[in-house]
C-alpha cells in the first residue's frame, strides 16, 4: 500500500481530489476554496498600513490561514514519508530545450539549478523568484483570485467572470512561457 | 441598518476580491479551525504526489508537451461542478445546520488585467499561491522569498487599488 501511495499519483485521481475539496469546505463550515486570500490576510494582519483594502476583520477569515499552514505540513509529510525517490519524468522536448539553460536537475519540484540561495542575487535569479513571486501576488489579487478560487472554485458555480480570468491566466502563462521565460532563461 | 450597509460593503468588497463572504454566522472556538488544517494538510499531500507545484509540468502545460496538469485541472472542475450542482439541488446544509451559500462573482476588468499578469507569474516561477506553500514544505527554502514577494505584491495591489483600472 506505502509503496503504491510513493508513486506519482495520476491526474484521474488527483483531479477529483482537488475537486472534492470545494464540497468539503462547503459542508465544513460555509467557505468558498480560495487560497491566494490567504496572502491578502496575511498582509491585514502584518501591515495594514491604515489601507481600506486591508482594513477588515480577517481573524474572521482564519480558517484560510489555517489552511494554507496545512498545506505546508502536507508538503512536509508527502516529502519525508511518501517520496517517491526517482527524478520527476518530462516530456523529452522540455528536456532538451531546459538542457539548453543549463537545466539538468530533476530531482526536486523546484528547479535546484535555476532557483537556488546563490542564484537569489543574480539578475535571472531575481527575475524568476522575486518578480515571478511578485506577479503571483499582485496579479491573482487584482483578478479577485486564482487557479483555485476563480478556475476551480468559480468555474463550479458556473461564474463566467471566472471564465475570463482563467482564460486570461492561461493566455499570460502561454505568452511568458513560450516568448518571455526563454529569454529570461537564456541570461 | 448599519450593520446591513456593512454587510453590502463587504459584499461589494468580496465581489472584488473572491473573498469569502458567504461565510458562516455562527461564532465558533478557535480549534474548530483546526479542521482546515486537516484538509490542508490533506490538499497539500495531493499537490506533492499528482507533481501539480512541479516548476517542470507548469512548463509541459503551458508548451503543451503534456495532458498532466489539464486532466487535473479539468477533472477537478467536473467534480466540483458536479458538487455544487447536487449542494444547490439538494439544500445541503453545513455541518451546522446553515443553508450553504456561495457568493456570485462579478465581472471587472481586473479579471482580465491581473488574469494575464498572475498567468506570467505562474509560468515564471511555476506556481500559483497554494503550491508556493506546499513547495516551502518539501524543504525548498528558497520559495520563502518566492512567498514574501507574492505577499508583498498583493500589499502593492492594496496600495494602488484605487488608482488601479477595474
Amino acid at each position: 500500500m506505502l509503496e503504491f501511495l510513493k508513486q506519482p499519483w495520476p491526474w484521474y485521481v488527483a483531479g477529483p481530489l482537488v475537486g472534492l475539496t470545494v464540497p468539503i469546505l462547503l459542508i465544513l463550515g460555509n467557505k468558498s476554496f480560495g487560497i491566494s486570500s490567504s496572502l491578502r490576510h496575511i498582509c491585514a494582519s502584518c501591515m495594514p498600513a491604515n489601507i481600506p483594502f486591508f482594513k477588515y476583520d480577517w481573524k474572521k477569515e482564519a480558517w484560510n490561514l489555517f489552511f494554507v499552514f496545512g498545506i505546508f505540513l502536507g508538503g512536509a509529510i508527502a516529502i519525508n514519508l511518501l517520496s517517491n525517490p526517482n527524478p520527476i519524468e518530462v516530456n523529452p522536448k522540455l528536456v532538451a530545450e531546459l538542457t539548453g539553460y543549463g537545466i539538468t536537475n530533476y530531482n526536486n519540484l523546484v528547479p535546484e539549478d535555476i532557483m537556488n540561495w546563490q542564484s537569489l542575487f543574480t539578475v535571472k535569479g531575481f527575475l524568476l523568484m522575486v518578480v515571478g513571486g511578485f506577479l503571483v501576488g499582485f496579479g491573482t489579487r487584482y483578478a479577485g483570485g486564482c487557479t483555485s478560487g476563480h478556475a476551480i472554485m468559480g468555474l463550479s458555480n458556473l461564474q463566467l467572470p471566472s471564465l475570463i480570468a482563467t482564460i486570461c491566466f492561461m493566455i499570460g502563462g502561454f505568452i511568458m512561457a513560450n516568448l518571455i521565460l526563454p529569454l529570461i532563461l537564456s541570461l | 441598518m448599519q450593520q446591513n450597509t456593512g454587510a453590502e460593503k463587504d459584499l461589494q468588497l468580496g465581489a472584488l476580491d473572491a473573498m469569502c463572504v458567504n461565510e458562516s454566522t455562527l461564532e465558533h472556538k478557535w480549534y474548530h479551525n483546526l479542521k482546515y488544517l486537516v484538509i490542508g494538510i490533506l490538499f497539500g499531500i495531493v499537490f506533492i504526489k499528482s507533481e501539480v507545484v512541479s516548476w517542470f509540468r507548469i512548463q509541459e502545460m503551458f508548451r503543451l508537451q503534456s495532458f498532466h496538469m489539464y486532466g487535473i485541472i479539468g477533472s477537478a472542475v467536473l467534480t466540483g461542478m458536479i458538487s455544487v450542482f447536487l449542494i444547490k439541488k439538494f439544500n445541503i446544509k453545513t455541518i451546522y445546520g446553515e443553508p450553504i451559500k456561495i457568493a456570485p462573482k462579478t465581472f471587472n476588468k481586473g479579471q482580465i488585467y491581473g488574469g494575464l499578469l498572475f498567468g506570467f507569474g505562474w509560468a515564471i516561477t511555476g506556481a500559483c499561491p497554494g503550491p508556493l506553500f506546499a513547495q516551502i514544505g518539501t524543504g525548498a527554502t528558497i520559495i520563502a522569498v518566492t512567498l514574501l514577494s507574492a505577499i508583498s505584491g498583493t500589499w502593492v495591489y492594496g496600495y494602488l487599488r484605487e488608482k488601479l483600472p477595474h
